[in-house]
């Protein structure tokens, strides 16, 4: 009888015997996910050449080579990230309800989807060469004198992540959008908002939290840009990002111990940008957004 | 407002114009015989598409990906599955670090736990093979069905498990005629979305692949750097070759389900 | 387990979630054939009493057990209870005809066997020529016989609804609780019924449990639960609406007499007071409108008039202000002046914290 009692104190917590179904899920990340993780970290206190356990960080922030990683990624992903996501916006925002040739847009919206880094650089190589369509199309209309150089530089990064990273932004925003309440515009609507303050006053304050994950998430993509900086950058030099780095350190020198540093500092950086945009979040409202969900 | 929304059409129609310029420039040199310069090729010809089926070994590459990708759907839906289930039916203590567990492996880059992952695997043996492949993208695949699964399971009524059991129905029964029946086109839509992510997860695979576990993308990764060696035209038509599969990829899942799930369905994880 | 039984006993029953108690130490024995109704206002504890009765929920303390029996432990597919729902929870990915044979399935009853009693269970609830529809093809009516057919084509001991109609519309809620009164009659069957309307109640069960934060604060037919509440919480749940706040001046008996706004009412003294504040439970229909002053007669002022037919609902408010909810055949309008006599018996003086 006490093991039922027991039983039945647990219960009373929610643990009975459902939670079993956790078992491989949790063992999974423990191991695959939690344990490398750790690994990497003690690992990365452990320098290949001594110099203890701080060195490998010690050297990544006096070698500048190491350090302007940093600076770098970030001058590519925090532009990319809020491109993206204002971007989204206003298209989103006139995706709301039903009209012919919707589902058309979204389509070709969510197209680039499939394309991949590869035909991404290649296109961007092929189209936006010196004497590919693009400069030949400003050069004919006369904007330019000089073909216009947008590839293997920071350019061809960035509009490589652009055209990666606008559909997932673009389909976060519309989710969150779509899960407001139109009523409550036409509500505003009734009480004299324009267009504009309807927008300004009830949409946007209600969006807000969603566009903050949206750019967290956007800006994790672009922050983790490692084969379009190989292809369309200039990998040694302006786009030397900090996947870059980490990657070489680790699998070109064989220095695993400097790899998982870089590694976690590239996480570190990222979870900074992360806390603070939640931060901010915080002190907007996040209730109930009258939608669907 | 007018302008406003010309604006927005505007640039839209700019940026969709240029991305097709873009995808036809690499589709018209995957099949000219030379194009350099000039704004049309000299000639069209389909013969790089079966230069780069026999030089990149296509056909094993497509089977590694379809074998990796099958793995990771089956085996991240075998263990996400329950998980998920447990995670939106209960209440317990330490609830909340499990699930956030369960979101990190989406939310951090793959380089960041992939380096580490990656020299583990070294460790023990596994990379370099079609396994340790799967292994590696396992750890975001099975987060991902975590994630889609739970508002498919918490729409499900508990209720309606409640009166199977009304009814005498033991646990097994409950799964397998209420619950199973109920979850099958959410389970189809994980499967979908968690195998247009592995074939196109490229950092994962690129850490942990060796020389006859690569996948499309990383294959075409290695085909550009080495693309000094042959002509681009043979990238590009596997590029095209990649781009249409997942396409076709795409289309299926649009079938399933809604556009927004494509991304991730975050939960809030503050609330 | 099937068949009927002779009594079932919940003794001590206590159901906690974390450090709420939901439902505290609940005793009571329900007779085979009985319809027992637990009544109470949402989060009062009727739903963990039935969803532990159901064992859908493990106690946290205390038993149940079936002709002494103990079948507290036992899961639920184990207890043989036959349960409707509030929503239904019927399984929407099968037909009529399979939901209601779902249960006989799960027993491994033959094919000829099965076909039968679910004709029966169909015809008893008047769904015949929906047997081959999907539950989502139903209206809410028909939704919820099916679901009554789906308990009872089992023939469970017991039965345990969870307030079944109140997602129905008010012409069909009437319909169906004839309906489920027909039921239980015809079948023989033993009913725990849950609903947050005394009406329902009421004209329902043979047995009244009224419940509050948890705890049982009366048991008794729908005639004592009616006339004689309880406790002045039970009173006003049972549609005692007006709560007049007296002092007690006088107390003899079985009755006491209270002060209220420099006016005197008699009234039945339920909690053996002494003097003290307390309060006046009158129901509106006890009401009556008069011409003169005279014993239990007060002045009060008309406010507000609610047409309803033949009678009129009327809140009119005492000189200080406190409100009055009568019924009355008599023609009034706001702002006149009334005098309202009360019978000695119709007053329950309960304790003001009671």
């Amino acid at each position: 009888m006490t093991t039922v009692a027991l039983r039945h104190r647990l219960a009373e917590r929610g643990v009975d015997r459902v939670l079993l179904l956790l078992v491989p899920g949790a063992v999974f990340v423990a191991l695959l996910f939690l344990y490398p993780f750790l690994y990497g970290l003690q690992l990365s206190f452990q320098p290949k050449d001594g110099g203890g356990p701080l060195a490998n960080y010690r050297r990544f922030f006096t070698d500048a080579y190491l350090r302007d990683t940093i600076w770098i990624t970030l001058r590519l992903g925090l532009p990319a990230a809020l491109f993206n996501v204002l971007a989204s916006i206003p298209i989103a925002y006139r995706m709301r309800g039903r009209f012919r040739g919707k589902r058309l847009i979204t389509t070709l919206l969510v197209v680039p989807i499939t394309l991949g880094t590869v035909l991404t650089a290649e296109g961007l190589i092929e189209y936006l060469s010196p004497v590919g369509w693009f400069n030949k199309v400003v050069m004919a209309l006369g904007l330019v004198d000089e073909p216009v150089r947008l590839v293997h530089n920071y350019w061809g990064v960035l509009l490589s992540l652009v055209i990666t990273g606008f559909p997932f932004a673009f389909l976060l925003t519309l989710s969150y959008l779509s899960g407001i309440d139109p009523t409550l515009e036409r509500a505003a609507a009734t009480l004299g908002a324009s267009r504009g303050q309807r927008f300004r006053y009830i949409t946007m304050p209600l969006l807000a939290p969603g566009l903050a994950v949206t750019f967290c998430l956007s800006f994790v993509l672009a922050f983790s840009v490692f084969p379009s900086a190989v292809m369309v950058g200039e990998p040694q030099g302006e786009t030397h990002v900090i996947s870059i780095a980490a990657y070489d350190t680790a699998f070109r020198d064989f220095d695993y111990s400097m790899g998982s540093a870089v590694a976690m500092i590239m996480a570190l950086v990222m979870l900074v940008v992360i806390a603070l945009v939640l931060l901010w979040r915080t002190t907007l409202y996040r209730g109930a957004t009258g939608g669907k969900g | 407002m007018r302008p406003a929304a010309w604006l927005t059409w505007g640039a839209l129609a700019f940026f969709m114009l240029n991305l097709a310029a873009l995808v036809g420039a690499v589709l018209v040199n995957s099949f000219s015989t030379r194009w350099f310069g000039t704004w049309w090729p000299e000639g069209f010809t389909a013969a790089w598409y079966a230069e780069a089926w026999r030089e990149y070994d296509l056909f094993d590459v497509l089977l590694v990906t379809l074998q990796v990708s099958l793995a990771v759907v089956v085996i991240s839906v075998l263990i996400g599955v329950p998980t998920a289930y447990a995670l939106a039916r209960r209440n317990f203590p330490g609830k909340k670090l499990l699930s956030l567990l369960f979101l990190l492996p989406i939310l951090m880059p793959p380089m960041t736990y992939g380096i580490p992952l990656a020299t583990v695997l070294y460790k023990f043996h596994l990379a370099g093979s079609t396994a340790g492949v799967i292994v590696a993208n396992l750890v975001p695949a099975v987060p991902f069905v975590v994630l889609t699964m739970t508002p498919f399971i918490e729409q499900i009524d508990t209720k309606i498990e409640a009166a199977a059991r009304m009814c005498g129905a033991r646990t097994s029964a409950v799964f397998l005629r209420v619950l199973a029946p109920l979850l099958v086109p959410g389970i189809l839509a994980a499967s979908i979305l968690v195998l247009v992510r592995t074939v196109g997860m490229f950092e994962l695979t690129f850490l942990t692949a060796g020389p006859d576990s690569q996948t499309l993308v990383v294959s075409l990764f290695y085909s550009v750097s080495a693309a000094g060696i042959r002509a681009q035209q043979t990238v590009d038509a596997m590029a095209v070759i990649y781009t249409a599969s997942m396409l076709v990829l795409l289309v299926i899942a649009l079938r399933f389900v809604n556009p927004t799930q494509l991304v991730t369905r975050l939960k809030d994880p503050a609330q | 387990m099937s068949g009927r039984f002779a009594e079932l006993r919940v003794d001590r029953v206590r159901r906690a979630f974390g450090s709420h108690v939901a439902l505290n130490d609940m005793d009571l024995t329900i007779k085979g054939g009985e319809f027992v109704a637990l009544l109470g206002p949402s989060g009062c504890g009727k739903s963990t009493a039935l969803n532990c009765l159901a064992g859908l929920l493990p106690l946290t303390g205390g038993r149940i057990s079936l002709d002494g029996r103990r079948i507290d432990h036992l899961p639920p597919e184990k207890r043989g209870f036959g349960m409707v729902f509030q929503n239904y929870a019927l399984f929407p990915h099968m037909s009529v005809r399979r939901n209601v044979g779902f249960g006989l399935t799960m027993r491994k009853v033959g094919k000829a066997e099965l076909n039968r009693r679910v004709d029966e269970a169909l015809r008893m609830v008047r769904l015949t020529e929906h047997a081959h529809k999907f539950p989502a093809q139903l209206s809410g009516g028909q939704q919820q016989r099916v679901a009554i057919a789906r308990a009872i084509v089992l023939e469970p001991p017991l039965v345990l609804m969870d307030e079944p109609l109140s997602n129905l519309d008010a012409a069909l809620r009437l319909e169906m609780r004839t309906e489920i009164r027909r039921l239980h009659q015809s079948l023989g069957l033993t009913t725990v019924y849950v609903t947050h309307d005394q009406e329902e109640a009421l004209a329902l069960a043979d047995r009244l449990v009224v419940l509050r934060d948890g705890e049982v604060q009366q048991v008794g037919s729908p005639e004592e639960v009616y006339a004689h509440p309880a406790n002045r919480y039970v009173a006003g749940f049972m549609g005692y609406r007006t709560m007049l706040p007296v002092t007690v001046t006088s107390w003899a008996g079985e009755h006491a007499t209270a002060a209220v706004d420099g006016l005197t009412l008699t009234g039945v003294n339920r909690d053996r007071l002494t003097g003290g504040p307390a309060v006046a439970a009158i129901r509106p229909e006890d009401f009556a409108v008069t011409e003169q002053d005279g014993e239990n007669t007060i002045r009060a002022e008309v406010e507000i008039v609610e047409y309803h037919g033949r009678e009129q609902a009327v809140q009119a408010r005492l000189p200080g202000g406190e409100p009055l909810h009568l019924r009355t055949t008599s023609r009034l309008a706001p702002g006149d002046a009334v005098r309202l006599r009360v019978p000695v018996e119709r007053v329950l003086i309960f304790g003001a914290d009671s």
